[in-house]
């Protein structure tokens, strides 16, 4: 068996199984549109269940001992231009790319009957958008990287706009405009290492000192869009439409892995290939943080839609990342990964929740629910869980990552710490408040006196999610000791990078006391 | 000197100018339906002309006493011209028959136009280069107003051929001042009394007339403003083919000049260039917004690509030469499949160019919509499509020249541009339906799906398309 995965170009079959599948959608011929979209659908539900389970490979095989790049394909592509075809995962990546095949069959189910127009598009939309996910977590090139992070737009700009809410339209554009201005910068600064560097190798790159004033510009071509993407405040704003309008396994993807595009953006170019700047920028990126905890969060507090809430309680909890991230201690940027991980299956489930409801009732304003407990038991459990997992509760995955982040940014910097953590009150706040108004109180309202508790079908997906997020909760240790090499090498040599610099100039400054100038 | 040259190096030329001459003759005396035989006989030659150039696409060879110059390069830049051409020539055959213009003279006069612009990329001499540039400028302005029955071809071909013989006077009179200046029109002479000379204002104000008289021609702003009018008056397939061959051709004997010749003088002409690259990239991606019918849009388009591909030509290395030499061969595609795809749009047997007609076709025609999606998002440089490779060659070139305001300013632009490439896509994925389209004609689309397949696999066999054009961009800066 491991001489059978070995041999097995694992990353490419994980990346590209998705593709094969939209090879065979389309394929389908059938007369009847209805035998067309059952057909599809149980086809992509296989072909992610199976993508699934062939990722696990990549977990089971993993070897947690090393920060080296795990599963490596290198091929020649472009070899004139020094791209290459070069794949690999290490503790930072794999388990990302377990969080986007995992999140796809759920997916799928979650769209089983509230997607009934143009299935077979949606499916295909949706394996695309899972090719393009998985390639960009596993890519080791900075320019297979970008076509990967960029390819999402086209299929999520798609779901949006076709499948979205009453906004759709408005919303996509602002997504796509958004999120490609900030990537064009990427871009540039993409060419302008390779201009240096000769290569877009990643693990070359990574091994490249770039003089400090180099560092600051390509810091903040990388910046606009990792920013973007994260969201950070201020440029969050097209997040909160993308995820009201877009229909509800959409709003699962952005939230539980669009978002984490940018944060691994940052763990993998910003933070090793830039450390001078990183450091530079750190205030920066503390203080739009501690803005987007803050401010996000109080927004969140006045939403009267629930996807939007969420939506605003994304860009709280992304600010909790970047900070730990910026911290550059092992316990703040383990904990800012554990906390990506959580967010992603938590927030996913908190979207598929409203969903639910949205589902039968077609409305997603909070003052149409209450008292839902009453008819909708299961359902409210779930959702308590889910809220609270959100919040932050030990036992559950979302205190993990969060306690870790704060102890880890308390040993750098105190205040940073404090303020990051009245996030943790406010979101327990707008979180309650939210679950108060949907679920408690007496069901007085007619229309909802009919609506009917989890399906099995969505008993299934919310079991799955329940599960993840208590073993997340209990069992840390399982995720955190395969991220631990590739962090703490990550971490020694940013701190390596600063000292050698520090040195440096130390011995510039020096010379020039003894020279008396 | 009575000597016969050296002919070898022409033979593709010479071919096509017999073949177009015999093509003449079959038209005439052809009975029944003379179009569709003249066609693919034309098409036949272009696929012999091209075996032919590629035959005598070895070292570079000189002949005609300095004035024709074959090498890898100008081999390449044959290759597209032929490929766009003849695929232009694919869709003018059922465009031809269903607008009821079945007249033998279009394959003829295209031949035509194709030989002045080998003629042209092969020109080592002011002269030859202006002769073969008048070719193709003749037959163009015919084929323009070619459906002489409509009014607003004949529009079309009376503004491209008036504004087009300014651009060819300002060429001539660019010309003559380097002349007077430097005492030589060849290209061989020019590069040695220019180089390590003083720099001449006579030489610099010549060049500059010639550069303007090319961006005439290539249609960059500010000398752009026939491109929307003619694009959308001239016969469609006429468009597809006036927006690929004849800038492929400019743009290749654009940069043979600028590096050539006149290489001393980069931080002139680049001064030039830089600014009519930059309006070219922000007009074409900003003007285009406005568009309803799709021919103008594709006007406005196409004057933004080539501010792009004239990045390329400004960074003024061998890398940039490739990277425009490879924004040339993806722009060919994207645009002839977006041609193949406007061509398509037909409502009960009459063309319609409007882009609120594309409205719902992704339920009605989801072939033709899946097509155009591809292509556009491809324009717009979206990865993993072929069109975003174009983008990045042409940009590394700019920021390995140290040009990166440059290349700023570009993706800035093509950020803009992305607007109006999406809103078709939202016109076709989020509207509701309006009309269904015809059946559209095989050759039509065979040719849709030849181009924007080529744009989505590119990515995977990137190898095959590019070796010829790295050869080629060597090929230029050997010397």
């Amino acid at each position: 068996m491991n001489g059978f995965v070995e041999n097995l170009p694992l990353l490419s079959v994980i990346t590209f199984t998705p593709l094969l599948g939209v090879l065979l959608l389309l394929t389908i011929r059938a007369d009847d549109p209805e035998i067309v979209a059952r057909n599809s659908r149980w086809v992509t539900l296989w072909v992610t269940v199976g993508t699934f389970l062939a990722s696990l490979l990549i977990w089971t095989n993993f070897d947690s001992s090393t920060a080296d790049f795990q599963f490596v394909e290198l091929a020649a592509w472009f070899p004139e231009f020094g791209i290459s075809y070069h794949m690999g995962v290490d503790g930072i990546s794999m388990l990302f790319v377990i969080l986007s095949t995992f999140l796809m069959p759920l997916c799928v189910l979650a769209s089983w009957d509230a997607i009934k127009t143009r299935v077979r598009e949606y499916m295909i939309a949706f394996l695309i958008l899972e090719t393009m996910m998985v390639g960009m977590f596993c890519a080791l090139d900075m320019v297979l990287f970008y076509v990967f992070f960029e390819g999402v737009l086209i299929p999520m700009f798609l779901i949006i706009g076709v499948w979205g809410g009453a906004r759709r339209v408005y919303a996509a554009f602002k997504f796509f405009l958004y999120t490609l201005t900030g990537s064009v910068l990427l871009l540039i600064a993409i060419l302008a290492m390779y201009f240096v560097a000769g290569t877009t190798d990643i693990p070359t790159l990574m091994t490249t000192d770039f003089p400090f004033q180099m560092q600051f510009w390509l810091w903040l071509g990388l910046f606009a869009s990792f920013a973007v993407k994260v969201p950070m405040w201020p440029v969050h704003t097209w997040l909160p439409d993308a995820h009201v309008e877009a229909p509800t396994a959409g709003s699962v993807i952005l939230a539980g892995v669009l978002l984490k595009m940018g944060a691994y953006g940052f763990l993998r170019f910003s933070m090793p290939m830039l450390p001078l700047a990183s450091e530079y920028f750190t205030p920066l990126v503390y203080g739009l943080s501690i803005v987007a905890v803050i401010y996000t969060s109080l927004v969140a507090l006045a939403q009267e839609d629930m996807k939007k809430l969420i939506a605003y309680s994304s860009v709280a909890h992304m600010g909790f990342v970047t900070v730990g991230i910026f911290a550059a201690t092992q316990q703040a940027v383990q904990g800012a990964i554990y906390q990506m991980l959580s967010h992603g299956v938590v927030s996913g489930a908190l979207f598929l929740c409203v969903g639910v409801v949205y589902d039968r009732l077609h409305t997603r304003e909070i003052g149409r629910y209450g008292g839902l407990v009453n008819n909708m038991p299961k359902y409210a459990f779930v959702f308590m869980l889910m809220m609270m997992a959100s919040v932050g509760l030990p036992g559950t995955s979302g205190f993990v990552g969060e306690f870790l982040i704060l102890t880890g940014v308390f040993q750098v910097n105190t205040w940073v710490s404090l303020l990051t953590a009245t996030g943790v009150i406010l979101g327990a706040t707008y979180m309650l408040y939210l679950y108060r108004r949907v679920i408690y109180g007496e069901l007085v309202k007619e229309d909802l006196k009919g609506m009917l508790d989890l399906s099995r079908r969505e008993i299934a997906i919310f079991a799955t999610l329940c599960v993840v997020v208590m073993w997340m909760g209990v069992y840390p240790m399982s995720f955190l000791v395969v991220m631990e090499a590739s962090v703490t090498k990550l971490i020694t040599d940013y701190h390596a990078a600063l000292d050698a610099h520090a040195l440096a100039s130390g011995l510039v400054d020096g010379v020039r006391l003894a020279l008396g100038r | 000197m009575t000597a016969i040259p050296n002919l070898t190096p022409a033979y593709a030329e010479m071919f096509l100018a017999i073949a177009g001459m015999a093509l003449l003759m079959v038209g005439v005396f052809r009975k029944s339906d003379p179009i569709r035989g003249v066609t693919m006989l034309a098409i036949l030659a272009f696929a012999v002309a091209a075996v032919l150039s590629i035959s005598t696409n070895g070292a570079e060879t000189v002949t005609f006493n300095g004035l024709f110059v074959v090498n890898a390069f100008t081999g390449f830049a044959k290759l597209l011209i032929l490929l766009g051409a003849g695929l232009a020539m694919l869709l003018a055959l059922p465009w031809a028959r269903n607008e009821g213009v079945s007249r033998y003279e279009l394959p003829v006069i295209m031949v035509f136009a194709v030989l002045g612009m080998m003629m042209m990329v092969s020109a080592n001499n002011l002269l030859s280069l202006y002769v073969g540039l008048e070719l193709q400028s003749l037959a163009l302005y015919v084929l323009a107003a070619f459906n002489r029955g409509n009014l607003k071809a004949t529009e079309a071909g009376v503004k491209y051929f008036v504004l087009g013989a300014l651009a060819s006077g300002l060429l001539l009179y660019g010309s003559s001042l380097v002349y007077g200046f430097s005492g030589t029109t060849s290209f061989a002479g020019l590069a040695d009394a220019l180089t390590g000379a003083e720099s001449n204002a006579g030489v610099i104000v010549g060049i500059v007339f010639v550069i303007c008289g090319f961006a005439f021609k290539v249609s960059a702003v500010p000398f752009h403003m026939w491109t929307p009018d003619v694009y959308e008056g001239a016969p469609t397939p006429v468009t597809a083919f006036f927006s690929v061959a004849p800038k492929i051709a400019s743009l290749c004997l654009f940069l043979r000049i600028l590096v050539g010749p006149f290489e001393d003088l980069m931080d002139q002409w680049r001064q030039v260039l830089t600014v009519i690259c930059v309006a070219s990239m922000l007009w074409g991606a900003v003007a285009a917004i406005a568009q309803n019918n799709i021919k103008r849009l594709m006007a406005y388009s196409s004057i933004g690509h080539v501010g792009y591909a004239l990045i390329g030509l400004i960074a003024g290395t061998q890398e940039g030469a490739r990277g425009m030499i490879y924004y040339m061969l993806i722009y060919l595609f994207m645009n002839v499949g977006t041609f193949a795809v406007i061509l398509s749009m037909r409502v009960k047997d009459r063309y319609v160019e409007s882009i609120d007609d594309l409205s719902g076709i992704s339920k009605t025609n989801p072939a033709i919509a899946l097509a155009l999606t591809a292509l556009m998002f491809s324009m717009a440089g979206i990865p993993p499509l072929a069109g975003f490779f174009g983008k990045y060659f042409v940009f590394a070139a700019a920021v390995n020249a140290g040009l990166i305001p440059l290349a700023v300013i570009g993706v800035l632009s093509s950020v803009i541009g992305a607007y109006y490439y999406l809103r078709l896509i939202k016109i076709m994925y989020f509207d509701g339906s309006v009309e269904n389209f015809d059946r559209p004609d095989y050759s039509t689309s065979l040719v849709m799906g030849v181009c924007a397949l080529s744009v989505v696999v590119f990515i995977f066999l990137p190898e095959p398309l590019l070796a010829g054009a790295d050869a080629a961009a060597a090929a230029l800066f050997q010397g």
